[in-house]
């Protein structure tokens, strides 16, 4: 028994990077907030960076609800599509060449999303993971959690059900 | 409008959040706010279809919900979500403005609960609907 000689690693990274990079950038709401992915394998950590543009509160000043939620809710998508991409990305059944958004499959949609503030958000950086609970063909249910300085001390949590796109046949 | 509404107006109209997504506020009346997001493209969620994203929606949702709290005859200093609820009944149509309306329909000493709708310019079927939970700041 062999197996067959792994992928060089620059490959790898090359393939997973375009293709996250398709799926953020195709995205124009995600280039208005200024929403960045950091990638570790196939482990998604987004990244607000901070901007006037997104205070809501400018006495205290504290982040606007709407910008946190938003952020939540991009992180929840992109992770969620993320995993229905990867085995396609991985196995070459997705053309990874010349990859533009239109070539991506659709976007999960969001059924409900519910979010708990739990502190204020701080005029700096947020950074959020989703975790996704149950994937099945038609729904998903994820749960999505914010921090700024202390990965413990969450600002916000969120969880939301989305509508799956179809599978291509 | 009363000198209390018309600095909420001024307050909301200054949010920097609100103001970059380009909100307007069309009414202000004792626990009613009705706020609307004209289409822009850098709003846009879904590639695909031109559909704006849903966090568009809530922060436009969170915004109104908040502004119907500030605009209650309890008179609250201040507030901040503790908790918003977001169901997406249909996707926006590209290209038409959305609008809310927040109803604070109960304050207590610490909390107040709001309901909200979202429509486009179809205006029969609504796109969205909030149900969400705020703090009440006591005059300091």
């Amino acid at each position: 028994m062999s197996r067959p000689r792994p992928e060089p690693v620059q490959v790898i990274k090359q393939r997973r990077d375009g293709v996250l990079r398709a799926l953020v950038e195709g995205v124009p709401y995600i280039q208005f907030l200024g929403i960045e992915f950091e990638r570790r394998g196939n482990e998604l950590t987004a990244v607000l960076p901070f901007k006037d543009e997104l205070i809501g509160n400018p006495l205290l000043p504290a982040l606007h609800g709407g910008a946190t939620s938003a952020f939540l809710e991009v992180t929840a998508i992109i992770t969620l599509s993320w995993a229905f991409i990867w085995e396609d990305m991985e196995s070459g059944a997705l053309d990874v060449t010349n990859l533009t958004p239109d070539k991506l499959p659709r976007l999960p949609k969001t059924i409900d999303f519910t979010v708990d503030y739990l502190r204020s958000g701080l005029p700096r950086d947020g950074y959020a993971r989703a975790r996704i609970n149950r994937s099945g063909r038609r729904y998903a249910s994820v749960h999505v959690e914010a921090w700024q300085d202390h990965r413990e001390k969450l600002y916000a949590q969120a969880t939301g059900h989305f509508v799956m796109p179809n599978r291509q046949a | 409008m009363n000198d209390k509404n018309k600095m909420a107006r001024q307050f909301i109209e200054a949010l920097p959040h609100s103001r970059a997504l380009g909100m307007v506020l069309e009414e202000l009346d004792a626990g009613t706010a009705v706020i609307s997001l004209p289409y822009d493209e850098k709003l846009i969620g879904d590639p695909k279809t031109g559909v704006v994203h849903g966090g568009a929606v809530s922060a436009l949702m969170d915004t109104s919900c908040g502004a119907a709290v500030m605009s209650h005859p309890s008179n609250p200093h201040g507030t901040a979500t503790i908790d918003l609820r977001i169901e997406y009944l249909r996707a926006a149509t590209p290209g038409q403005r959305i609008t809310t309306k927040a109803t604070c329909y109960h304050v207590t000493r610490s909390v107040a609960f709001v309901r909200a709708t979202a429509r486009d310019e179809e205006a029969e079927s609504l796109v969205a609907t909030a149900t969400g939970t705020f703090t009440v700041e006591a005059q300091r």
